[in-house]
């Protein structure tokens, strides 16, 4: 199961819990299945089938280029991180 | 003084025939005899001139506009305004994530209100400049002035003017129902803070501001558009990405973007702040309007400040703990930046960089993002990291004196390394952070004692270190083979220092041809794939990375054909140093040139091609070491000797990378002695010229000494990381803790002119 | 109003060159937008960052700062009239070689500066070749290469 890191502010949506191990072979699975145990999660996060615009997600400690269609795998770490740009 | 360079610490073990070498550019003899054709440089028949009419107020409602006095004077052909833009959607992205489009195109030319002094809102085309100039004036605008509010603290304050009615903070992307100027508040919460400073035996505790500063690159903006009669546009214009202005001009307009080419011209600088775009949506409705004439567009220096860039200035509490034995336990940031007029501060990144090069286990990192009535920020090189380093790095230096261990000692014994993990979450890959900071203790500049005084004054020194992340995102290449056994490169990133050369360098090492024998061109957006931003320290790392596949692509074709051309397996025939040769008979064998002369008559061109989107990003550290002089009388201080070190993973052209370092550390030092945004209470920018903005000249200067370490990137396949960014985020620290060393004052506010060394004496 | 032009007959470059210019335009405008020399650049428009840098009667002026009218009888020369028929001059080939450029927009203007400086002093110090830059602004260099470059140049004139 891949270790997901909930940031600090979403953690209301999961009763406090920080880190929680979740099935799932790519990112959008992962929050299929947060939804499932916590309803919100999708919301906060997603914006119909891509992620928000001002989020991103490392996977194994890389920005993913393509969102939620990352692939995860078992022992990965998965982050949600508010994008950013470069000069 | 003249000090040789530094022989570069190579960490990296490959061995390379082109990389590392430093051939001179390939657009070198346009650039120097004035051939280059930069944007203001382009004559178009039938040319029109564009001027925009701004906001003489920092925070107003626009009451009414009439523009007919303005098209009554000889020579105006159109004027535009918020009204020519037609319906669309309610989100723009063109590239950079989502903002509202009522945002992004008051932005471009306001609506109902104006947010801050030099905001565009109208713009009038006419036969020549000074007529358009004459015009604007004749533009008669009400307004309904409002009270600005112009810092972060400002901004946050309860009873704060509210720029936007429909801004509502969010957290982490939960909207809340909180109508306020903070668009955003998000946090990084790493172990727990409160043991963290229970088990420190020293904590340190400060308050920083800084000022609003700006790019300073020396091209003003500039753009020629014209709406063709057959409805198709046509960009020619200064940007850092040629893709992102067609982007932008196509969600401005709703036109597809297929309609819309953009040339980019050569560009005169940008440092993140020619990203984002201005003018150009309005030039093409002007020519548009103007009956399909072109209409050119180029800023004045007033308006490049007024109406571009700056970066934020910020607010920030840096908080730090460590045992008497010099760990660092604990350490906590408050960062508020200023947006400018609309959301998306840079803080997100100076949240992410402010500890990143340490080893902490109990972090907590609060960010704001604030709008407030100056123009919104656009990034400006480690957007928000050298703001956050100018605190954090403060604080460590002043921990160290504390428990009175060197500076880069403690420094090294917090380093990050490989596994560490950052605050805000994932965890270091391979980094550089030891090697940098090694390297700068070795250095005989930390080694040897402190420059004497030149004037009489007190001297010091000071260090620190900083780090960007870099980024990766889309490029893409062409390569195809000349019958001469040399190639042509076609490439989609604006080439602002140098990129042509090592993008061409990544093809050659590939080929096994000569650097010569490479012939890089950057496309529009018609004739090359999708290529992100020249930004992010990205264009070496991401684009060189298409070239090479590109290049290897032709590899691949070469080898094929001369298998056919043999009658042999592919499989047995390889390439190595611009020779084909079958790896079992020596007979075949056949040089790139030969073979190229014969590819029409053997199946035809071959033609190669990379696209990329990589991950595998290296972050990187730079480091600075700096000897001044502050005359305690006046508190004017002299940069007497100035070192810089970085990670580069691999330098592919060490010249341009030594350039990055050089000029990256030098606008840092503008920042931390000069540079500022002076206001007026009303939010008026007081120094808009070069003359009262004051940027580092020679004479402020000495050379800039530089050692490049490489500690290869495993993600590239050459080890490269970016270079453009991290070489500004700590020389404001390094500075800061020198005059601390020097005259015993810890400087909370930047920049550190004469008068706030004062000021802070006498305190 | 469009004032009437004003009839100038001047030097650029070593050829003679006639040309109609609004008392109101500067040097520049008319070097970049009449003449079609646009090799001199505008940086500020006011005198402070020498991007329009170009030798007028043997003195470096910023041409913002000169009137079109002004170049009547005068001689004057842009970066354009640098190289020769034989090739770049030293100092361009030094700039190249040292990587003393990376945008370039300032480019034109320190060339047109170093060039003149090297004929008064053919070896000047790297505390003088400092003075005499001071009023070009360069944002991308920090300006060790472009100093280190005029030495090359020096160095190599010499030789
Ligand atoms: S344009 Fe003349 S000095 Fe800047
Ligand atoms: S090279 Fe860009 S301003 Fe000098």
């Amino acid at each position: 199961m891949a270790k997901v890191f909930i940031p600090s502010l979403m953690q209301e949506l999961t009763d406090g819990q920080t880190q929680l191990d979740i099935q799932g072979s790519t990112v959008r699975e992962i929050i299929k299945e947060l939804e499932q145990s916590y309803p919100g999660v999708k919301d906060r996060l997603m914006d119909g089938f891509k992620l928000k615009g001002n989020i991103n997600v490392a996977v194994d400690g890389e920005v993913s280029p393509i969102g939620v269609l990352a692939k995860v795998q078992e022992n990965s770490e998965v982050h949600f991180l508010p994008a950013l740009g470069g000069g | 003084m003249t000090t040789t360079y530094e022989p570069n610490k190579v960490l990296s073990n490959k061995e390379f025939k082109v990389v590392g070498t430093r051939p001179v550019r390939p657009d070198g003899a346009d650039k120097v005899t004035g051939r280059a054709q930069y944007g203001a440089d382009l004559q178009l028949t039938g040319l029109l001139y564009g001027k925009t009419l701004r906001s003489p107020h920092a925070h107003a409602n626009i009451k009414s506009i009439d523009f007919k006095k303005a098209l009554a004077l000889e020579g105006v052909k159109a004027v535009v305004s918020a009204k020519d833009f037609p319906e669309t959607k309610d989100t723009a992205n063109y590239g950079l994530g989502d903002s509202p489009m009522n945002y992004f195109r008051g932005n471009i030319l306001a609506d109902k209100k104006v947010l801050y002094k030099g905001q565009a809102i109208a713009a009038v085309a006419a036969s020549s400049v000074h007529v358009a100039e004459a015009a604007l004036s004749l533009i008669d605008v009400k307004y309904e002035v409002l009270d600005a509010v112009l810092t972060a603290p400002e901004g946050m304050a309860k009873d704060a003017p509210i720029l936007h009615d429909d801004l509502f903070t969010k957290e982490f992307e939960k909207q809340t129902k909180v109508n306020s100027n903070i668009a955003e508040h998000f946090q990084h919460k790493m172990g727990d803070i409160d043991e963290g400073f229970a088990g420190a035996d020293v904590i340190v505790e400060r308050t920083f501001d800084t000022a609003t500063v700006h790019q300073g690159y020396i091209e003003p903006h500039n753009v020629t558009a014209l709406w063709n009669d057959d409805d198709r546009i046509h960009v020619w214009t200064s940007t850092q990405g040629a893709f992102t202005v067609r982007a932008a001009v196509s969600e401005a307009l709703a036109v597809p973007v297929s309609k819309i080419k953009v040339t980019p011209m050569e560009i005169g600088g940008g440092f993140g702040g020619k990203i984002n775009v201005y003018e150009d949506p309005a030039a093409a409705l002007l020519s548009k309007k103007a009956g399909h004439k072109p209409v050119k567009m180029v800023m004045t220096r007033a308006e490049v400040f007024e109406g571009t860039g700056p970066t934020p200035g910020s607010h920030m509490t840096v908080k730090m703990g460590a045992t008497n034995e010099g760990k660092i336990v604990a350490a906590q940031a408050n960062l508020a930046m200023e947006a400018g007029a609309y959301p998306g501060s840079p803080v997100g990144a100076g949240a992410m960089c402010v500890f990143t090069a340490y080893d902490i286990a109990n972090v907590t990192i609060d960010g704001y993002d604030v709008v407030v009535n100056k123009p919104k920020t656009a990034a400006y090189r480690a957007p928000g990291a050298p703001n956050a380093a100018f605190a954090a790095e403060q604080v460590i230096d002043e921990i160290a004196e504390k428990l009175n261990i060197d500076p880069l000692e403690l420094r090294l014994q917090n380093a990050a390394k490989e596994g560490t993990r950052r605050a805000d979450g994932p965890i270091h890959p391979r980094i550089g952070c030891v090697e940098v900071l090694e390297a700068m203790k070795e250095h005989h500049h930390y080694q040897s004692p402190l420059t004497p005084a030149k004037n009489g004054g007190k001297v010091g020194r000071g260090v620190g270190i900083g780090f960007w992340f870099n980024i990766g995102m889309q490029s893409a290449c062409n390569i195809s083979v000349n019958n001469d056994g040399t190639v042509n490169l076609v490439e989609g990133s604006t080439d602002i220092g140098g990129s042509r050369a090592s993008i061409a360098m990544h093809a050659a090492e590939v080929l096994g041809i000569s650097y010569e024998d490479v012939k890089p061109q950057v496309a529009d957006t018609d004739s090359v794939g999708y290529t992100a931003i020249t930004g992010g320290s990205r264009t070496t790392f991401a684009t060189g990375w298409a070239a090479y596949e590109a290049a290897n692509d032709v590899k691949a074709q070469l080898i094929d054909r001369a298998a056919t051309i043999w009658g042999v397996d592919p499989d047995s025939v390889e390439m190595e140093e611009g020779v084909l040769r079958s790896k079992t008979d020596t007979e075949l064998n056949m040089s790139f040139k030969d073979l190229s002369a014969q590819l029409n008559d053997t199946g035809g061109p071959i033609v190669g091609r990379g696209a990329v989107d990589p991950s595998g990003i290296g972050g990187s550290f730079c480091g600075q070491i700096v000897d001044v002089e502050v005359d305690p009388e006046t508190g004017k201080t002299d940069i007497l000797r100035f070192t810089v070190v970085q990670d580069a993973g691999k330098a592919i052209h060490p010249s341009y990378v030594e350039g990055q370092m050089q000029g990256g550390s030098v606008q840092g030092i503008g920042w931390a002695l000069n540079e500022e945004y002076y206001y007026s209470e009303d939010g008026r920018m007081n120094n808009p010229t070069f003359l009262d903005y004051r940027m580092p000249t020679s004479l402020d200067l000495p050379m800039i000494d530089t050692v490049i370490v490489e500690v290869a990137n495993p993600g590239h396949p050459y080890g490269v990381r970016g270079v453009g960014e991290a070489n500004i985020v700590s020389p404001q620290a390094a500075v800061a803790n020198a005059i601390k060393s020097a005259v015993g004052a810890r400087m909370e506010k930047m920049p550190m002119n004469p008068a706030a060394i004062m000021e802070q004496l006498w305190s | 109003m469009p004032a009437t032009k004003v009839h100038v007959t001047t030097t650029i470059n070593g050829e003679p060159v006639e040309f109609l210019a609004e008392p109101r335009q500067s040097l520049l405008e008319v070097l970049r937008d009449v003449v079609q020399l646009t090799g001199s650049k505008e940086g500020c428009n006011d005198g402070n960052c020498g991007a329009c840098t170009v030798n007028m009667d043997g003195r470096i002026v910023d041409s913002c700062l000169v009137l079109g009218v002004e170049a009547e009888g005068a001689d004057i020369q842009t970066v354009e009239g640098i190289a020769s028929a034989d090739g770049l001059h030293p100092i361009q080939q030094a700039f190249l070689e040292n990587a003393a450029l990376q945008c370039g927009i300032c480019t034109p203007g320190f060339l047109v500066s170093s060039k003149a400086l090297l004929e008064k002093e053919p070896n000047p110090s790297e505390e003088r070749i400092r003075m005499w830059l001071a009023g070009n602004l360069c944002r991308c260099t920090g300006y060790d290469k472009i100093v280190k470059a005029v030495m090359a140049a020096a160095k190599e004139m010499a030789s």
